[in-house]
């Protein structure tokens, strides 16, 4: 019972600390002109460009014109959210905003600084986090590890970086799990990438404190390409966190990522990401984790912001008894659309999987849940549960459940359920007879509804979840 | 001392008209009983005092310490200090017992600073007193509980939110005797206290341990009789019917 009250405490406290921030506090914009920026356009000589200024090895050069002729060979996908607001011609694809990257806040540019200040990300470092990364349109800024952790082997900095300095380590896993083939934007990616964080976690290391990426995106009509790499190497441990906000524009800028996990044998690894990006943001991140014999991966996913978001991270599990779970929280505000979901997919006997989905439609938000589940030959025994949750709060609000099953194993045991419910008015009204006003019966019952996920994500990573949530309900004031 | 002035209230459901004037006044340190057959409005009148969005009021006033409920919120309601103790509370998933009821008491007292450690202790006290275990802190409200652990926890509610008139709707059932007895008992030590109650039941069970010193019949939507004690236990012998042959 003691600790459950200090978690209240703790909580208590967060949230008063958190009270007086709000949504425009994110979206405040910066008036910095990138040192370097490609301008408009994609071309071959983009692509030229950017791999010249990061004085990158051949290998990356060749890889990313390739990946630019498989982004030009393939059509825009038309079975999802409408694209066709993506103006490809009038985005910038590469903008650097300083010269410098450091490992001390001091160094970096006093403006991109006070941002970073203001979204609170060297205090929450100080706090909470083994190491961070902080990324500013295209590049990375800053990046910093604990020494004890950098002593025992972990390397952690932007992707740049990396090659910079372990380009072998780098080539053995770089567009292993996704190559740029998967789908236009992981194409898009390969081509353009800039930054996005390399995190190696050597043979049984096992880190106790969250590594975190945070990306800010200024410009307007930009796009911003990161590339992740984590490795759990065997029998390690590792929790990785990305955060990421946006200032509102009215032109759409494009965020597309590629994010790649692998989990080597005994290891475990969860990835937590908490996406707030304004409403003026495409985002179409392609996130796939490889998971070796008795490892275990856990995706946890907030998918809070953007205009259009599609995000279905994957799971291969390809050794035995290799599982994987998704908890995924989608929170679709007024003239937004989620599609969103998990992958899991079973090639090798004793696997298991888990999705948990939660959507959260308001005004005339969309909401969808898009999964596949595959279960191939010879993967005997597998197990999987999927359950998606959708809460519609208003009468336009509406949410869709796309799953996909392929199962190719007679002995693989799989379960999918799903439900659609509104706030009630006996709940609303139980919950304001005792003094709670509208919105916070009605923020409370939303999070009522998020709280098997919430349980399990870092404390601090839920309670800002929690004041999102908040925020953009009492934006659209009445429920019903 | 706190008031609650009905007067000539009317209200209905939809098309359905359900209450038909009803006056009523109860005064702090008074305890009243609102019993009727089934249908006849009493819950009606509960949820129409607390400002249910379902049933709008055709006519006639609410005022508690004269300042007029009709047209308030819920919540305003509340934190005047109504309270409503539900016949079928619902579950609201994923809402911890104890953030809900910490999130109410601050809106009700908000000048009260308390911290969290003796809010806890209080809660912990009242539970006991209760009969709702420890545990029940870390439950998401009403969610799995039986009929009477919710009935304990609408108690525990009244307790700790400090209404001046409370409304108890059908309080008794789902208790068992020694259920009953607990809860009547930490109802009657809130009662010394100088509060007013309206309890609305259909049976006369409960007013054997709570006794009114009032005692309105409401039948189709109206006051049919008023008096003291006696025609409680005149309904516990020969039902309604009399009632409707005066």
């Amino acid at each position: 019972m003691d600790v459950d009250f200090k978690k209240d405490e703790e909580l208590e406290k967060l949230l008063r600390d958190l009270k007086d921030v709000k949504q425009s506090d994110y979206e405040f914009h910066d008036n910095i002109k990138p040192v370097y920026s490609t301008g408009k356009g994609l071309t071959r000589e983009t692509v030229e460009e950017i791999s010249a200024i990061k004085k990158e090895p051949d290998w990356m050069r060749r890889l990313r014109l390739k990946a630019l002729e498989v982004f030009q060979s393939k059509p825009v996908p038309t079975w999802g959210p409408d694209l066709s607001g993506i103006d490809w011609e009038n985005t910038s694809y590469y903008n650097r905003p300083d010269e410098r990257r450091t490992n001390d806040w001091n160094d970096v540019p006093d403006q991109i600084k006070e941002t970073f200040q203001k979204l609170g990300i060297p205090e929450i470092e100080q706090k909470y986090l083994a190491g961070s990364v902080a990324q500013y349109d295209s590049e990375g800024v800053y990046h910093n590890l604990r020494k004890v952790w950098e002593d025992k082997g972990v390397v952690f900095m932007d992707l740049d970086s990396a090659i910079q300095n372990y380009p072998d380590l780098v080539k053995d896993y770089y567009c292993k799990a996704v190559p740029v083939s998967d789908n236009k934007f992981a194409a898009l990616n390969g081509a353009v990438w800039s930054g996005g964080s390399f995190l190696y976690v050597p043979k049984g290391v096992q880190i106790d404190m969250p590594l975190q990426t945070y990306f800010r995106m200024n410009g307007e009509a930009t796009g911003q390409f990161e590339h992740t790499i984590v490795v759990a190497d065997e029998g390690s441990k590792v929790h990785y966190i990305e955060g990421c906000t946006a200032p509102r524009y009215d032109k759409d800028s494009l965020h597309s990522a590629i994010v790649e996990i692998y989990v080597k044998k005994n290891a475990k690894a969860r990835y937590t990401s908490v996406q707030n990006w304004s409403k003026s943001v495409y985002n179409m991140p392609t996130k796939r984790a490889w998971v070796d014999e008795n490892a275990q991966m856990e995706w946890v996913g907030g998918s809070l912001g953007s205009k259009v978001t599609m995000l279905y991270p994957s799971s291969y599990l390809r050794g035995p008894h290799a599982s994987a779970s998704n908890l995924n929280i989608a929170l679709a505000g007024a003239g937004t659309f989620k599609d969103t979901g998990a992958k899991a997919l079973h090639f090798a006997p004793y696997t298991s999987s888990r999705i948990v989905a939660k959507s959260i439609s308001i005004e005339d938000g969309k909401a969808i849940y898009r999964g596949l589940l595959r279960v191939n030959k010879g993967a005997t025994h597998a197990k999987s549960k999927v359950q998606c949750d959708a809460l519609l709060i208003n009468d336009t609000s509406s949410s869709l459940t796309f799953p996909h099953d392929e199962i190719y194993e007679p002995s693989a045991t799989f379960s999918h359920e799903a439900s659609v419910g509104k706030i009630g008015t006996e709940e609303l009204t139980y919950l304001r007879s005792r003094g709670l006003s509208e919105d916070e019966a009605s923020s409370m019952i939303v999070l009522g509804f998020l709280d098997d996920v919430m349980k399990e994500i870092p404390m601090e990573f839920a309670v800002e979840m929690n004041r999102l949530v908040k925020l953009e309900m009492s934006r659209y004031g009445a429920v019903g | 001392m706190s008031k609650l002035e009905i007067s000539d209230l009317s209200a209905r459901v939809e098309d359905k008209q359900l209450l038909n004037g009803v006056s009523l006044t109860v005064n702090g340190g008074e305890i009243h009983a609102l019993m009727g057959p089934n249908g006849a409005g009493k819950s009606t009148l509960g949820y129409v005092l607390m400002g249910h969005p379902n049933y709008q009021v055709t006519g006639g006033s609410v005022k508690l310490d004269g300042v007029e409920l009709v047209g308030k919120y819920p919540e305003e309601r509340a934190r005047a200090g109504l309270f409503l103790a539900f016949q079928n509370p619902v579950a609201v998933q994923g809402v911890k017992l104890s953030t809900f009821l910490r999130t109410a008491y601050n809106q009700v007292h908000p000048n009260e600073k308390m911290t969290i450690q003796e809010f806890y202790d209080k809660m912990k006290l009242h539970m006991k007193k209760v009969g709702l275990d420890e545990s029940f802190i870390s439950r998401s409200v009403n969610d799995g509980f039986s009929g009477g652990e919710r009935k304990r926890f609408e108690i525990l509610q009244m307790v700790i939110l400090r209404p001046k008139i409370v409304i108890l709707d059908e309080i008794d059932s789902g208790l068992d005797v020694d259920a009953l007895k607990m809860v009547a008992e930490e109802i009657k030590e809130y009662y010394n206290q100088e509060v007013g109650f309206l309890i609305i039941t259909h049976y006369q069970r409960i007013l054997k341990d709570i006794e009114p010193q009032f005692v309105h019949i409401l039948i189709d939507g109206k006051i049919a009789m008023e008096g003291d004690n006696s025609i409680s236990l005149k309904i516990e012998e020969e039902g309604y019917d009399w009632i409707r042959g005066v």
